[in-house]
């Protein structure tokens, strides 16, 4: 099979594209893949997707999209082109566009994975295996399973006289 | 370089762990950065020297990331680089463009460690089999000890930050492997596929992102990664793939009930094709190594062992190809000598 784009070399990379649901199959030589990969990366990203519809409200002006992190010098027209921030500041200074972004893609803004294994997070970290705890509990009281029930709850009381030693220690 | 690794098949074709006869492999993702650079796309070249060591400097000083040997990307040759990817041990892009980047590797292939790729840290493990809960553990365990050493950035309210809005949170992508051949050869799998990305979960071909279902293997992983915990993201992917090996368990009983003949003709058929074709591509020995791997499952082609098999799946992929060749082969070269490969490891079975 030849390369569709130079139809001189063997093919050997294939893709596959879903344009407006349309999936088409794509047979390149490696040559021509790299320069598509390279395309791909201009043309395709997830910001300049998702922008026009977290912004279809709000008219923003040309000024606001030249706003640059003052720590990496990206600005948020960059980010549109690019679908990548520069560095962690970024978030900070492009907060209230950031936000409703990463509102449409994970339907959340609030985080509730695991916490740095860091003292300055340990706090936080407990707290939020307690809450878990609390569902757990909630859900076995319901069930009638009291035995899991009291187990569940000395574990919160155990998490939470750590709380109050750490808060001692402080 | 990496000729060690050339005698095995690379963790995720090891055959082993939980239902492996469909779940191939599965792999757990996790993104970090560190607070004070700035993120890949933008790192200048000292800056990464500068990452660099401190990262050496932090795996230094740990009992566990001490095992893991760190490679300039640079210093790596382009067909060793191409020879990672196979292994699922780098991505295509890490290979492509190496300048400014690092990998960490452990001598099992399980841990590999990218680091600057699309963030400053990609913490990778990959598992044989059905098994995100061993592969979490000890993904979760080698970020723990990195961050012991250095700051990530992370923001109390929206979690781990990373360059694209699509990781932010846990960083968390977790995938798993599949492989459909009956699902698609009784055309449901459009259906499966729809519904699995309905629930916000990707479907992609057999080498990631951007890359072709070859094989009949497809990668499924989350998508969302903000506003659930770990736990919750992995037991939600399970059941889809629960679902998927069940659904798949289903079609092929359907087969083999309904279709036994033309579906044994098939497999035949792709034996028939590899134990005599002079000149083949990649493309369409995965497409008939899948009939075979099929075959084997359901006991229609005996004395066809999995070891056989995923070595056979391997060794035929262009770096590897080569790297056995010892020498850098054309594609008309490379169709030939896998030809020549495949009548060799597959002589000894009888059609």
């Amino acid at each position: 099979m030849l390369c569709d784009i130079c139809g001189k070399r063997p093919a050997t990379v294939h893709l596959t594209e879903i344009i407006n649901g349309k999936v088409k199959e794509v047979h390149l030589c490696e040559e021509c893949a790299r320069k598509k990969s390279e395309q791909l990366q201009v043309q395709f990203n997830i910001a300049d997707f998702l922008y026009d519809f977290v912004n279809a409200s709000s008219l923003e002006t040309e000024k606001q999209e030249k706003e640059i992190c003052p720590n990496c010098g990206l600005s948020y027209l960059d980010f549109k082109k690019q679908g990548k921030f520069g560095c962690s500041r970024c978030y900070d200074v492009f907060k209230p566009k950031i936000l409703p972004l990463l509102q449409k893609i994970h339907g959340s803004i609030q985080h509730r994975g695991k916490y740095p294994s860091i003292k300055e997070y340990r706090h936080l970290s407990l707290r939020q295996k307690i809450e878990s705890l609390k569902e757990y509990l909630a859900r076995a009281i319901k069930l009638e399973e009291y035995e899991e029930a009291a187990r569940l709850r000395d574990q919160i009381r155990e998490l939470e006289k750590k709380i109050q030693k750490d808060k001692g220690n402080v | 370089m990496f000729e060690e690794l050339l005698q095995g098949v690379g963790e995720w074709l090891k055959g082993r762990g939980p239902d492996s006869d469909i779940v191939i492999s599965t792999r757990i993702r996790i993104a970090r950065n560190l607070d004070i650079f700035p993120f890949p796309n933008r790192i200048s070249t000292s800056e990464a020297d500068k990452l660099f060591r401190n990262l050496q400097e932090a795996a230094g000083k740990s009992k566990m990331l001490k095992q893991l040997k760190f490679f300039r990307m640079e210093d790596i040759e382009p067909l060793d680089r191409e020879f990672l990817v196979e292994r699922h041990l780098i991505s295509q892009e890490h290979a492509l463009r190496p300048k400014n980047k690092a990998v960490m590797l452990s001598e099992d292939e399980i841990i590999s460690i990218m680091v600057n790729e699309e963030d400053h840290l990609r913490i990778q493990v990959i598992k044989s089999g059905f098994d995100f809960v061993t592969g979490y553990r000890l993904a979760s365990k080698v970020e723990d000890e990195v961050a012991r050493k250095v700051k990530f950035a992370f923001h109390s309210d929206i979690g781990f930050l990373t360059a694209c809005p699509t990781n932010v949170g846990t960083g968390l992508r977790v995938s798993a492997m599949v492989h459909l051949p009956a699902l698609i050869i009784t055309k449901r799998i459009n259906k499966i596929l729809e519904f699995v990305s309905k629930l916000s979960f990707a479907a992609r071909g057999f080498l990631g992102e951007g890359t072709q279902a070859i094989g009949n293997f497809f990668q499924i992983s989350n998508q969302v990664t903000l506003g659930l915990g770990e736990e919750e993201i992995i037991d939600n992917l399970s059941s889809v793939i629960r679902q998927l090996r069940r659904q798949e368990i289903e079609a092929r009983r359907y087969m083999m009930t309904k279709f036994r003949y033309s579906l044994e003709d098939r497999i035949w058929r792709a034996l028939g094709t590899l134990k005599t074709a002079r000149i083949i591509s990649s493309q369409e020995t995965l497409q008939h190594l899948s009939l075979l791997r099929l075959g084997m499952d359901l006991g229609i082609i005996k004395g066809l062992s999995k070891e056989l098999l995923n070595n056979i799946y391997i060794s035929i992929q262009p770096a590897h190809l080569q790297k056995l060749q010892e020498r850098k082969l054309s594609h008309t070269e490379r169709d030939i000598i896998r030809g020549d490969l495949l009548r060799e490891k597959l002589g000894g079975i009888s059609v």
